[in-house]
């Protein structure tokens, strides 16, 4: 069996791997590329990396995308997080099904329709479009994502735990922060990464609801790219990319973590 | 201590009219949907007892604590804490501390924090704090374990921490989720006089739930048997087991051989026909009327089994050694009777005797006294 199946297996696997992975990798390598021409190899060089620190334009839209992804990131994740509470705890409330349907739509719907609507929202109600409005519109649909995240921890949390702290004398309140929170911590931070990566990555809802001074990095990417590559656009992206590898496996290592603890315990008996 | 071990063999409040229940349910209902789990129930509890809330899964003991607690609101009725009407009253203002039968510990605390929660609860200074928290620890048998955190801990270990981290507000009335479930039967039978040590040293009053009829008798000083929400019957351990209020509360506790028959000669000194024909003397047929149907209800351990029908044998029954099983410290007889039935007796083995057993299809006789059974009308 090891045999055949084990070549099948490594081909497959190979070309699985090619297929998500070359463009990256191809990307990766040449923003190392001593050449400007993006696909002639011409020997190892940092300098696009030095350009594109040097680039104005190209560092404002980082900068412009750091405050938007961290600042969408928290408050979705308070928001996530609360929503998450609600619909594990109160499995009884009217229009719990609505609320459910409304908090999940935004993971399946497309993104064009999301900021279409956000678009036509702000534009009715005469919000003037910049920095705010790319952070709402990024707390809206990566909020869902913080949703999904923290319920399926709440769901295996042992809901004596906090009828423990009230019966110690807790508020619901305190017991909430003192004990719930601390326990699903982890798996809020997961969700404080993903939603941050997203906003991070996000250029489509980023370009319908962003206005003058409020251009994104990927917006930026994608608008040079279209006047030509140059390796310093290769180089931005190395950096998004390195960014979003750490937070994924961060957020991935602590509900890991988690996991084991909690097994650790269970099988502890 | 010799004194104070008598003071508490007369410990005995429910039968003083003039003492004050401590606990009271009236007419507790609880329903969940259509399920109703407590079924218009009363019971009283005094104060300094150990309670004992037996049933089998599902019979409503657990709804009935958390009631106490103040995890759960009664549908109708009323719950009196020392005479203080429980309604509306959330957990966290109870003087009442509940052990869950998970445990549920804080994970991310150490023995001390879990230990020290309740008491920072309440403000209590930090000093104050540590000086408690080290007493408990003491009381537990713990102290090495302080700083570590619950899952480095075994089963035993975190038992004795949630038990600390109850006792340590000094409630008035301790709630617990069947709390040696978790343990295995060694520990379990240990920490079972543990816990009766420590309820008596502290002076509390011990509501506890349980399925396991052996961890109630031992422990509890009272017993309630409930069953699909209803308390069958409150009873000390010895009157459960020795008078069972009906077939129900016979069968959950011990081992029992129930006769269902009628009542030939009512009174003291009463005849019972069963359905094959057999007449039973017994001693006291109770209330129950010339006529009616009864079940006549004999333990294990009171029927003897012998080769020859015994001379003074008030009541006898002839069959065949069906099963045995050897136990070491008793050996257990299941006698066919000729209709099909089995009876079940239980001979202690006092004097060693590895000849002339009785053995598999043996015939046998076993018998009773007038006195070893209870008249059951129910």
């Amino acid at each position: 069996m090891a045999g055949t199946w084990g070549r099948f297996n490594v081909v497959a696997l190979a070309l699985g791997f090619a297929f998500l992975y070359l463009p990256i990798v191809l990307l990766v390598i040449y923003s190392f590329n001593e050449s400007r021409l993006v696909t002639v190899w011409a020997g190892f060089s940092t300098k696009w990396y030095v350009a594109m620190l040097n680039n104005r334009g190209l560092m404002d839209a980082a900068w412009v995308t750091a405050r938007v992804a961290f600042l969408s990131a928290t408050v979705a994740t308070v928001l996530g997080t609360m929503a998450a509470v609600a619909l594990t705890r109160y499995t009884r409330f009217r229009g719990r099904l609505l609320f459910s349907g409304i908090v999940f739509a935004p993971l399946v719907m497309p993104e064009v329709i999301t900021g279409l609507s956000l678009l036509l929202l702000f534009v009715a109600i005469n919000f003037d479009r910049g920095f705010a409005t790319v952070t709402i519109a990024h707390i809206t649909f990566s909020m869902c994502f913080v949703a999904v995240v923290v319920q399926s921890r709440l769901i295996t949390f042992d809901r004596s735990l906090e009828e423990a702290a009230l019966d110690l004398g807790a508020t619901p309140v305190k017991a909430f922060f003192q004990v719930t929170l601390p326990v699903i911590l982890p798996a809020v931070i997961a969700g404080w990464m993903l939603a941050f990566t997203l906003s991070l990555d996000d250029l489509v809802i980023a370009s319908f609801t962003s206005g003058p001074g409020a251009t994104t990095l990927p917006m930026k990417i994608y608008s040079q790219v279209r006047l030509g590559v140059t390796p310093e656009i290769n180089a931005v992206s190395t950096v998004l990319i390195a960014i979003v590898a750490v937070g994924v496996v961060v957020a991935s290592l602590a509900n890991k973590r988690q996991d084991v603890l909690r097994q650790r315990e269970a099988g502890g008996e | 201590m010799a004194s104070l071990g008598s003071t508490r063999r007369t410990f005995a409040p429910w039968a003083d009219p003039t003492a004050k229940p401590y606990i009271r349910f009236e007419n507790v209902t609880k329903r969940f949907g259509d399920f109703t789990a407590v079924d218009d129930l009363s019971l009283t509890i005094y104060e300094r007892e150990f309670f004992a809330l037996l049933g089998a899964s599902g019979c409503g003991k657990t709804t009935l604590l958390r009631m106490l607690g103040g995890f759960e609101q009664p549908t109708s009725g009323r719950i009196f804490l020392d005479g203080q009407d429980m309604k509306g009253i959330p957990p966290y203002r109870r003087p009442v501390n509940m052990m869950f039968q998970s445990y549920a510990l804080f994970p991310h605390m150490t023995v001390e924090a879990n230990i020290a929660f309740g008491l920072k609860q309440d403000g209590m200074p930090k000093p104050q704090i540590a000086e408690r928290v080290a007493r408990m620890l003491k009381l537990v048998k713990l102290e090495p374990f302080a700083k570590r955190k619950p899952h480095q801990l075994s089963g035993g270990q975190r038992q004795r921490v949630a038990l600390a981290r109850s006792l340590a507000k000094r409630p008035k009335v301790l709630l617990l989720d069947e709390p040696l479930g978790a343990l295995d039967k060694k520990l379990r039978e240990e920490t079972q006089f543990e816990l009766m040590d420590l309820q008596y040293e502290l002076g509390l009053t011990f509501v506890v739930v349980t399925h396991d009829q052996e961890e109630a008798m031992t422990m509890a000083d009272r017993i309630a048997i409930m069953d699909k929400g209803k308390v069958l019957q409150v009873a000390t351990p010895a009157e459960v087991y020795e008078a069972p209020s009906c077939r129900f509360v016979a069968d959950f506790v011990g081992s029992i051989n129930t006769f269902e028959g009628s009542v030939t000669r009512a009174g003291s000194a009463a005849c019972i026909r069963d359905r094959s024909g057999a007449e039973f003397r017994v001693a006291d047929a109770g209330a129950a009327a010339a006529g009616d149907t009864v079940w006549l209800a004999v333990r294990p351990e009171k029927l003897r089994v012998s080769r020859e029908r015994p001379a003074d044998a008030e009541n006898a029954l002839d069959g065949e050694v069906w099963d045995i099983a050897y136990l070491g410290d008793m050996t257990v007889y299941n006698v066919k009777l000729d209709d099909g039935r089995i009876v079940k007796a239980s001979t202690i083995n006092s004097i060693r005797r590895l000849e002339d057993a009785l053995t598999w299809h043996d015939r046998a006789w076993v018998s009773f006294s007038a006195d070893a059974g209870v008249v059951l009308t129910r």
